[in-house]
């Protein structure tokens, strides 16, 4: 509270408790985002970084949908607004707020609100948000007949019926499914090559390296065991990223409470646990502590790392690449949003710009426009594709016609934009070192 | 550790890419470390040296003014030639897309508010707006953005006794928009050149907004627009209108969000890619490791979990009191927050503002007192660290923002700073 004189009539009993934050929230549950919203000094940093607000004439912005929103909901009657499905959850906003406002925790806590009593449960968007979000599911069964999932989902019909019926945009080629999951691999292989109990990492390949990018997930192996790790690749479910983003979050705490436990289990038996996927790096060390009271939530944030990250502090990795070499390959480098907000966005292109035979360019600091499951709905295709025209236009100026990310669906968007090949960073790192 | 450079840099707003810059002319490995965006996205974009030195007359030469100031200010400190090689640094980071190195003398151009403002270097997008030119001045102002009217902006420049003629006039921004769009919406419009429905007819923006403006355009040479004339392309935008409209085209700065400091941003950002300077951005430098009056390495804060950079020299430019490199609190405490040096001020928070708003504002002043290597001072006089040493904002003992020198103040003591620390980080190399 201000210390500006009170009023004669002032009553500090009274007005005191009404500020308590059990007061404003009865249940435990939910978090005080008070705080929060009071250190907003409306400098705009948030809007003017939205990629949504940019091209959207009808987003209200983050700063609507954080702070604002937040102060609406405490005395009156206000439902969330419905623009709230149309923040894309790349969390930029985060990133450039001066003064640490948790913007992407009011959005999610809103948008899990928001689909909890506002949307139809039996609606088409409803169904569709929920198997979007549920990606590893619809993965799981695809995986198991890969080639006919494939196949199916190749065919116009399924691409017509698709959009017609579920609303997803029919311009969307979806990914195939490898014929092998890593984990499949992973077991014939006989798990890791290296024993070392004093360097273990459990690895959390996420949904997309074991069903569809396998060799993402390879190349992690390899690389940290080249470095002397032993891999050990605990169970484990979907991050919950696609969950927050649709306002799921149901679904995404029953799928951390078995992460929190199993990664827990790793950490508790000495190993830091590693992500290649940045979107789950940054679920695992963000969006959990924000989200969910669950035992152990804050150990397992505290002891998750991007990959490449892992390694610059803990191995002389600048050192490695110096002396390295691979085919000469120019790349153009997109750092996607969650990178961005875990300080990671300029590793892959400092590291690689010292490795012979390897031009990295970064295109720019703009969002890719899909943000996960974003870009995969119809209503939401065509702002996808406005986000994503400056980075597509970057990428085409740039020398290297092979793109580069650690986010799989921001490779999906820069191929659909680009038609170009796109790598990621663990994937060059093991051509130069294995 | 794997991560240690020569050169550690702690804040990413001007003073601090100015300092890497820098550091970061000779061999020296230099690592920027910037947590959130800076300030700069709501600066103006002009780079003030000195404005006034009393509230009457602005400052015609700001080298001629440096005599006056006082002994502990930090031009005084730094010396004329430092001020010099500031300013040199920058426009060499900036190239032609900043004029004003012709002369010593400060511009004089408009504000948003109409009033008039000296500065010693400017974007060429305001250089036609220049007030001691003397063609006469259109202001094109739009309905949908409630803090800038033109009308306001042009009577206020009239009063200020301005040697052409000014008119203004409000427009609507071709197109559908909300009633409170942001400026954001605008800028990408005229930077892609977005098709827009304009008297029944769909065109590109730029060629919509000269329609518009056109007929208002009469005797006028020059057409002022708020600051939002695109962002990447901004000069092919006003060179656009210029050809629509045949009079030369210029930006006023306008309040948050600014376009002429986010460009800014990013040109300096390309600027210290260009230089070879690492950058880690998203996280906060929250404390440091020393042996004695040695820092050996700052810790910055993961997510959470808390990595040490290793480095040499390190050069503080988190900001003041905005930027948050000075810290303060109601229990009477004004702090730096990360090496904790000494600031100094009144315990009691009663005595950190005067009454009069527009007064002599104690507070205004707070921030480090430096050394002529620009090491922050002790409440003794003695430097808190032997290889720490401040830029920009964080550094106190004048009121910037009163005599307009906070841009210079800026390039001034990252210039001495990352000249200090690139020495002595050479020298050091040399003798292990």
């Amino acid at each position: 509270m201000s210390d500006a004189q009170q009023p004669s009539e002032f009553d500090a009993t009274t007005a005191v408790d009404e500020y308590e934050p059990v007061d404003v929230f009865p249940s435990s549950e939910d978090m005080d985002l008070r705080p929060g919203a009071d250190n907003c000094y409306k400098c705009t940093s948030c809007d003017t970084s939205c990629p949504v607000a940019e091209v959207n004439e009808d987003f209200p912005g983050p700063k609507f949908q954080g702070p604002e929103q937040w102060r609406l909901k405490r005395h009156e009657d206000v439902d969330i607004d419905d623009s709230i499905m149309s923040c894309s959850n790349c969390m930029r906003c985060d990133d450039a707020c001066p003064s640490s406002v948790p913007l992407s925790q009011m959005h999610n806590t809103a948008r899990g609100e928001y689909v909890e009593e506002h949307l139809d449960k039996r609606s088409m968007e409803y169904l569709r948000n929920r198997m979007l979000s549920n990606y590893r599911t619809l993965a799981s069964i695809g995986s198991k007949v890969p080639r006919l999932a494939n196949f199916v989902m190749g065919l116009g019909v399924t691409s017509y019926l698709g959009e017609k019926i579920m609303g997803i945009p029919s311009e969307r080629d979806v990914p195939e499914f490898a014929t092998e999951t890593f984990r499949q691999w992973w077991k014939k292989r006989g798990g890791s090559k290296v024993s070392n109990p004093d360097k273990q990492v459990a690895y959390f390949h996420g949904c997309y390296s074991n069903y569809n990018t396998v060799e993402v997930g390879k190349a992690m192996v390899r690389v940290f065991e080249e470095f002397g790790y032993e891999v050990l690749v605990p169970k484990q479910q979907c991050s919950g990223t696609p969950m927050f983003a649709n306002g799921m979050l149901k679904d995404a705490r029953r799928e951390a409470e078995v992460n929190v436990r199993e990664l827990g289990e790793a950490i508790d038996n000495g190993a830091e646990v590693i992500a290649s996927c940045t979107s789950c790096s940054m679920a695992l060390r963000q969006e959990y502590p924000e989200l969910f009271d669950i035992d152990g939530v804050e150990e397992l944030s505290e002891h998750t790392w991007e990959a490449l990250e892992f390694l610059r502090v803990h191995e002389d990795i600048g050192q490695a690449i110096n002396e390295s070499e691979v085919d000469p390959q120019a790349f153009a480098y997109h750092a996607p949003c969650h990178a961005r907000n875990q300080g990671l966005d300029r590793q892959a292109v400092e590291l690689f710009r010292d490795l012979d035979g390897v031009t990295i360019e970064d295109v720019g600091d703009s969002c890719s426009g899909i943000s996960g499951t974003y870009g995969w709905k119809s209503e939401k295709y065509e702002t996808s594709m406005k986000i994503g025209a400056e980075m597509f236009d970057h990428m085409e100026h740039a020398e290297g016609d092979v793109g580069m990310t650690e986010c799989p669906t921001c490779a999906m968007q820069m191929n659909h934009g680009t038609g170009y090949e796109i790598r990621h960073p663990l994937e060059l790192l093991e051509r130069a070192l294995v | 550790m794997a991560i240690r450079e020569d050169v550690i840099v702690i804040g990413g707003g001007l003073a601090g890419s100015m300092a890497a810059l820098e550091a970061a002319d000779g061999d020296a490995s230099v690592r920027l470390i910037t947590h959130k965006k800076s300030t700069l996205r709501h600066a103006s974009g002009l780079i003030d040296v000195l404005g006034y030195l009393d509230e009457e007359e602005p400052v015609a030469d700001p080298f001629a003014a440096i005599s006056e100031l006082p002994d502990d200010h930090p031009y005084s400190i730094a010396g004329e030639a430092a001020i010099r090689d500031g300013l040199a640094r920058f426009d060499e980071a900036v190239g032609d897309t900043y004029l004003g190195s012709h002369t010593d003398s400060n511009a004089l151009l408009p504000t948003f508010g109409g009033a008039v403002k000296p500065t010693a270097r400017y974007p060429a997008a305001a250089a036609a707006g220049l007030a001691s030119d003397s063609r006469d001045m259109l202001i094109v102002g739009f309905e949908e953005l409630t803090e800038y009217n033109a009308g306001m902006l042009a009577d206020h420049l009239d009063a200020a006794d301005v040697p052409f003629d000014v008119e203004g006039v409000e427009l609507n921004f071709p197109g559908e928009y909300a009633h409170d769009s942001r400026v954001t919406r605008f800028a990408k419009r005229l930077d892609i050149n977005e098709d827009v429905d304009h008297d029944g007819q769909t065109m590109g923006a730029r060629q919509a907004l000269a329609d518009a403006v056109a007929p208002h355009v009469g005797d006028a040479e020059r057409v002022g627009f708020p600051a939002f004339l695109g962002d990447d392309h901004t000069a092919d935008v006003r060179a656009d209108l210029e050809r629509e409209l045949g009079v030369d085209v210029f930006e006023i700065p306008m309040g948050p969000p600014s376009f002429p400091g986010m460009r800014l941003a990013d040109q300096l950002k390309d600027a210290l890619d260009d230089a070879g300077v690492h950058i880690s951005a998203g996280n906060p430098v929250i404390n440091y490791e020393a042996d004695g009056d040695e820092i050996e390495a700052v810790i910055v804060d993961s997510k959470g979990r808390e990595v040490p950079y290793h480095a040499e020299e390190f050069i503080l430019a988190t900001g003041g009191l905005v930027g948050k490199g000075i810290d303060s609190d109601r229990d009477g405490t004004v702090e730096e927050p990360i090496f904790d040096c000494h600031i100094p001020h009144s315990d009691d928070r009663y005595d950190w503002f005067d009454e009069e708003a527009f007064g002599n504002q104690p507070f205004a002043h707070f921030g480090v007192r430096i050394d002529e290597g620009m090491r922050p001072l002790d409440a003794d006089g003695e430097p808190e660290f032997a290889n720490l040493r401040a830029a920009g904002g964080v550094v106190g003992g004048t009121d910037p923002v009163t005599e307009k020198s906070q841009s210079g103040i800026s390039l001034t003591t990252a210039a001495v700073a990352g000249q200090r620390a690139r020495e002595r980080a050479a020298k050091r190399e040399v003798s292990q």
